[in-house]
């Protein structure tokens, strides 16, 4: 699977079945830690402003945390009230691209096909698997000299390796895309 | 260089904390590729690549830069687009 830019301005890519189900499988799982926090909220009116009408806390899960991080790094206070203002949309702004991917893919579950993208499900699919690979990388706890071919005995072997090809997806990704606004 | 003698006037300096500006810094992390830091620097700020580029580099370099300067909403405004983006941001007063 590797994207590329056609003339029409559509970005393709060519999967695999076994790509897609990978693909499908972590995008669901990623939509589920995204929600899964999420509290009702009681207050109506805060619900329609978006605002949580509740003090939120920097989530527990490390990968969580790094989806969703702290904005002030010393000052706690105005780190949770940072996040009552504004969480609720940015998960809700990855729980989009998170779908715009896993509605992309569903037509090639277990048969795989063409993926073709226009520009706004490409941004969707550049945030997700950017978000795709802060989750694998925290829980993996890779650090910049983190081997991507691990020996086969390593129990971390097939999350690194979907960790590294995601990334190479990521590049291949990125390589068609010239940033918004140049 | 020299620097000049230094006159304990209080009440001269009116300058206070209020006023000294914020910054928006992003953090080095091991996950986020060095071509997407630059492609979302150029995007939300609208730096040529050298520019942005630079930026990435001295996040990667130092472990930390200052990517954007301003008031403290403006700040805020800044951080949360690029959490939005996956980027490691804080802000502070500088």
């Amino acid at each position: 699977m590797r994207f590329s830019r056609k003339r029409s301005g559509s970005i393709e890519a060519k999967v695999d079945a076994v790509e897609a189900d990978v693909l499908l499988a972590v995008a669901g799982d990623l939509l589920v830690l995204l929600g899964e926090q999420d509290e009702p909220d009681e207050d109506p009116l805060a619900a329609m402003v978006g605002l949580s009408s509740g003090p939120m806390k920097r989530p527990d899960d490390p990968a969580l945390a790094r989806l969703l991080p702290d904005a002030y790094g010393d000052d706690d206070a105005a780190a949770t009230e940072f996040r009552r203002y504004t969480e609720l949309d940015l998960r809700a702004g990855k729980r989009a691209h998170a779908t715009a991917v896993l509605t992309g893919l569903s037509p090639l579950a277990g048969r795989g096909g063409r993926l073709v993208l226009d520009r706004d499900d490409a941004d969707a699919w550049l945030g997700c698997l950017n978000d795709l690979r802060l989750v694998l990388g925290t829980r993996l706890e890779v650090t910049e000299e983190t081997e991507l071919e691990p020996r086969s005995d390593d129990p971390r072997a097939h999350a690194l390796q979907v960790y590294g090809w995601l990334g190479w997806l990521q590049e291949s990704l990125l390589s068609c895309l010239e940033p918004r606004g140049q | 260089m020299t620097a000049p003698a230094e006159l304990d006037l209080p009440g001269l300096d009116e300058s206070t904390d209020e006023d000294r500006p914020w910054v928006a810094l992003v953090w080095n992390d091991p996950v986020n590729l060095m071509s997407y830091v630059t492609h979302v620097l150029m995007e939300l700020f609208g730096h040529p690549r050298p520019v942005a580029e630079k930026m990435m580099m001295d996040v990667h370099t130092k472990g930390r830069a200052v990517v954007s300067s301003g008031t403290r909403e403006q700040m805020e405004h800044d951080v949360s687009r690029l959490h939005a983006k996956g980027l490691w941001a804080t802000l502070q007063q500088d």
